[in-house]
């Protein structure tokens, strides 16, 4: 028995099933190798926009798979994000990538002050703060002057491509990459995150609040930490969004929509799992596009009644997400004997 | 400022507060009997003022008249959401009960936007109109009219829910679904009745809102934050404490408005909010 016990404790973090790092390995080369193929476009705006909405799902996952708190108004901190660097570079001139992680600092620093008197709450009423919380950073946003209330922000554009001013007009593959990057590093921490000693804890947390206190585990602190993180991980996302269209507003960066969207989507790959958000996100984002291109501007809000539906139809029928069909063994790490 | 203009938006958000109250009624009825919050509920307030909307619009019936229609086709609509989507998720994990009603007021609202467009609508010449002079204080006759219906629907709820068998049953399987059911109550049927009852009260305010506000799709999501609140307030379950908790709502939104600045009453709101989920999470008047 303790020779089990210290066999477990020697096996490296990473250490995992081979088909895993297999499938994960030549996924990766195939998304690096993907522009080189001459993409159009669009097909690049596609994969941005899945990369995007992945790693903002992924952010949504921490807290809500996790550590089990519903956040309905997860949008707020990916405006944070873009309202930080769209606005010191407007300002002041400082590159994105020197704001981007003011960003994000700024963003953890709502997150604590925000989950403080927040997550002592748990369940419905969390939920329902959050909304609140979402809308209301619209509605300050909307009405704040300095940062041009609800006409929004302006990023003057640069006459070159420019990688200190993160502004690339010819092409889109220097976003691509960036993207891409972000997407794999996120999925790299929540991954780690998931199978370290804190992931552990937040599970406990999020299945059994009272049993985890009886183990000394702070849970409010710990839910506060999730906030964190997961704050943290959606900010960067804005800030590289606001640099990709470059204009910004209240009413685009503060959508409930943004909310929505993290949610359906970590619930339809599958809520709790580190590779939910992915699926989730390689299903829904085209969807969402191609309603776009076929029944024009925003869809008729198509792609909405489908979102909702499928929220409907998983919830009923699957619960755990699409990510329950993939055969256990292929997730589990390997058995050490 | 004069005292006047004070008592002007003491009246403003006392009516406010009582559609807020019949609002939130309906939730925490749904609420205390199955502990499934329903997200969708702005958006069943939207179709209720639409269901009034199109009554007028297309066979000439003013809103005050077609308020009982309106009633009968949310409660038909309530055992439809309960038939079709609640039945299956009673057993489900609390974050899948959120995000499958959520589901559905994402839902709702975007075949709205299909149907209808999100343009704004209101009904023109609605046989309520005009406004009393008392004193210094001016009252909209439409919203008068409404508040003291919704009064009314209320406390034929109260009533309802505390007098009657059927409200005791309901009582009862909020209370303990299980004991409920070995005593012959079928909960099923009582949840079905719960959101009929539910939605038939959302039916009522927003028939009678369809006198004089604008109908569009998005009009619901404001209501239903405030309804929220109310029921928070006033405790999850209490129908009680809705009423005064929708009172002070709607008094904290019309004087905030009036003394510090109109365009963030929601933050007013959501101050009082997180104060009391804070310092008293039961609510004023809450069971738990």
């Amino acid at each position: 028995m303790d020779n089990r016990l210290l066999i477990a404790k020697s096996e490296p973090l990473w250490n995992t099933n081979n088909k895993v790092i297999f499938l994960v390995g030549s996924l990766i080369i195939l998304l690096f190798t993907l522009p080189l193929f001459g993409l159009n476009s669009f097909y690049l705006h596609l994969f941005i926009m899945i990369f995007m909405h992945a790693v903002m799902a992924q952010s949504w996952n921490v807290i809500a798979g996790f550590s089990g708190q519903i956040s309905l108004g997860h949008g707020a901190f990916f405006g944070i994000g873009a309202y930080a660097t769209s606005f010191f570079y407007i300002q002041y001139g400082v590159s994105p990538w020197i704001s981007m992680p003011f960003g994000i600092l700024i963003s953890g620093i709502f997150a604590i002050l925000i989950g403080i008197p927040m997550l002592r709450l748990s369940g419905h009423y969390f939920a329902i703060a959050t909304l609140l919380i979402g809308i209301s950073f619209q509605v300050v946003f909307q009405r704040w002057d300095l940062v041009g209330a609800a006409s929004g922000l302006w990023v003057p554009m640069t006459s070159e491509d420019s990688w200190i001013a993160l502004q690339f007009h010819k092409s889109k593959v220097p976003y691509y990459y960036i993207f891409l990057i972000f997407f794999i590093i996120t999925f790299f921490i929540v991954w780690l995150l998931s199978r370290s000693k804190l992931g552990y804890r937040l599970r406990a947390v999020r299945d059994d609040p009272q049993a985890a206190l009886s183990l000394c585990i702070n849970v409010s602190n710990y839910k506060i930490i999730a906030y964190v993180i997961s704050a943290m991980i959606m900010a960067p996302m804005g800030s590289l969004f606001a640099q990709y269209i470059l204009i910004i507003d209240p009413d685009r960066v503060f959508n409930i929509e943004i909310s929505i969207i993290v949610l359906l989507i970590t619930v339809l790959g599958g809520i709790g799992n580190v590779w939910g958000p992915i699926i989730g996100a390689a299903i829904l984002i085209p969807i969402s596009e191609y309603s776009r291109i076929y029944l024009g501007g925003t869809g008729g809000a198509v792609d909405l009644i489908i979102y909702g539906l499928i929220l409907m139809v998983i919830c009923i029928f699957r619960p755990d997400g699409l990510i329950s069909f993939v055969p256990k063994d292929i997730l589990e790490r390997k058995k050490q004997r | 400022m004069t005292s006047e203009i004070i008592l002007q938006a003491i009246v403003t958000g006392l009516m406010m507060g009582l559609i807020y109250a019949l609002i939130a009624a309906g939730l925490s009825l749904i609420f205390g009997l199955m502990d499934i919050v329903n997200f969708a509920h702005g958006e069943h307030l939207m179709l209720s003022m639409f269901s009034s909307f199109w009554l007028w619009s297309l066979f000439g019936i003013d809103p005050i008249f077609s308020i009982p229609i309106t009633i009968l086709l949310m409660a038909f609509c309530g055992i439809v959401t309960h038939y079709f989507l609640i039945r299956y998720i009673l057993k489900a994990k609390m974050l899948i009960q959120i995000c499958a009603t959520f589901g559905l007021s994402i839902f709702i609202r975007s075949i709205a936007q299909l149907l209808w467009t999100p343009d704004f609508r209101n009904v023109d010449k609605p046989l309520l109109e005009g406004r009393l002079e008392i004193g210094s204080v001016f009252i909209g006759q439409p919203q008068l009219i409404a508040s003291l219906v919704c009064l009314i629907a209320f406390i034929g709820l109260y009533l309802f829910v505390t007098k009657t068998e059927t409200g005791l049953a309901l009582q009862a399987t909020a209370q303990d679904r299980h004991a409920a059911e070995i005593l012959g109550i079928p909960s099923n049927k009582m949840f079905a009745i719960g959101w009929a009852i539910g939605l038939g009260c959302v039916g009522v305010a927003g028939g009678m809102m369809a006198n004089y506000f604008f109908i569009f799709t998005d009009v619901g999501i404001n209501f239903a934050l405030f309804a929220f609140v109310a029921v928070a307030l006033g405790g999850f379950g209490s129908i009680i404490g809705c009423l005064y908790a929708g009172i002070i709502i709607g008094l904290v939104e019309s004087l905030g408005g009036l003394l510090i600045d109109p365009s963030f009453k929601l933050l007013y709101v959501f101050v009082i909010y997180l104060l009391v989920v804070i310092y008293r999470p039961q609510g004023l008047f809450g069971r738990y």
